[in-house]
């Protein structure tokens, strides 16, 4: 267990750590194959499901450490979400259900705000569709890249998929090509869903508890996460650098025209779309 | 309607967005620069996300977002783990509040 507390991201320490995952997992797997093919066929069928299972583990042990920093970041961010939801009038069933079954920060605490004001129901869903709708952006790039995942895996991950989720997994790409990859992502996006939804209940069962000054200090916790995941992708290749620094300038100037929810999807799309350009000008 | 109607409304909107692209990928082959182009999504995305929203951190102060993002970038160069990223520009806040 300590020793899982080490890998988080693919830093060299933890690539480090991997391997040294992999050797155990890898010699006990392997010593089993050999095993097993050479002496009792007869287990064989057995034996491999056991090394499938053994393979399964592995991707959700690495998808749940590579979590951690997410977690980190939703928890106060729950709480208070939780505490906000149960002074504006929320049940704790309804406002733990809408973390269960919404799961979107943004969109939570925008709902939550409209309900207590007592806002028109047809104008709550309108606006929640506004925000929530770059999801169907991240998703298409996401399921783009693992659409050689089977299909049923590929809707459970869609599920849970949020900016940071997404933005994770995106700068963790190796595990689309590995065996059992999905395991790796479900764990990864599963931690952070459960993160979200304990945060929420417990907002709302002991209200205010976490001290302003320390839920305040942790507003930045997410924004610094999405830096530590740009800032080696720039350094791998400077155009990605280009194409954020773009999407933060028109982000910048729709946000002064557009909703924030609109805004960032044609922030998003309009600088992708001209990456294709920057991309094809180095190909 | 009652709110817990609104929050299954609301989910439903939500997932629908999300879950559609799982299918579509399924049953339409995509151009390559379409590849292309959602491949650079991830990296427009990070970029829309933080700004100009790290200036709300404290919503009346925005240069306390913008330390706190320099302190990460700082951070991050240095190959500083994720977690402790996280932690020190969280502290580096705390200290300016």
């Amino acid at each position: 267990m300590a020793a899982t507390a080490l890998v988080f991201t693919n830093t060299q320490a933890s690539l480090n750590f991997m391997n040294l995952v992999k050797f155990d997992d890898g010699i006990f797997v392997m010593s089993y194959n050999f095993f097993d093919h050479k002496k009792i066929g007869g287990y064989r069928e057995k034996i491999d499901r056991g090394g499938v299972a053994m393979q399964a583990k592995l991707q959700i042990k690495k998808g749940l450490a590579v979590g951690i920093p997410i977690m980190l970041g939703y928890f106060p961010i729950a709480v208070t979400y939780g505490v906000i939801a149960q002074q504006a009038g929320l049940s704790l069933l309804e406002l733990t259900s809408m973390s269960v079954l919404v799961y979107a920060g943004a969109a939570q605490f925008m709902g939550t705000n409209m309900l207590a004001i007592g806002a028109g129901s047809i104008e709550i869903i309108l606006a929640t569709f506004v925000l929530n709708f770059r999801h169907f952006v991240l998703s298409l790039s996401f399921m783009h890249r693992a659409r050689a995942f089977p299909l049923r895996w590929k809707a459970l991950l869609a599920m849970g998929l949020t900016d940071e989720s997404f933005s994770v997994a995106s700068t963790q790409p190796k595990a689309l090509q590995e065996d059992k990859g999905y395991y790796f992502y479900i764990a990864l996006f599963t931690g952070a869903y459960l993160s979200w939804i304990t945060g929420s209940f417990l907002g709302g069962i002991v209200g205010d508890i976490m001290p302003s000054s320390i839920s305040q200090s942790l507003g930045i916790a997410l924004y610094a996460m999405f830096i530590a995941l740009l800032v080696p992708a720039i350094k791998s290749n400077v155009r990605y650098g280009l194409i954020a620094c773009l999407a933060m300038l028109l982000n910048y100037g729709f946000s002064k025209i557009w909703q924030e929810g609109w805004s960032i999807v044609l922030a998003t799309v309009t600088a992708s779309f001209l990456g294709i350009f920057l991309i094809r000008r180095e190909d | 309607m009652s709110p817990i109607f609104v929050i299954i409304l609301m989910a439903v909107v939500t997932i629908g967005p999300r879950i559609i692209p799982a299918f579509i990928v399924d049953l339409i082959k995509f151009p390559n620069w379409v590849g292309r182009w959602l491949e650079a999504v991830p990296y427009a995305a990070l970029g829309a996300l933080i700004f100009p929203g790290i200036l709300n951190v404290l919503p009346d102060r925005p240069l306390v977002g913008l330390i706190g993002g320099i302190v990460a970038i700082v951070l991050s160069l240095l190959r500083v783990h994720t977690v402790l990223i996280v932690l020190g520009a969280s502290a580096v806040v705390y200290f300016m509040l």
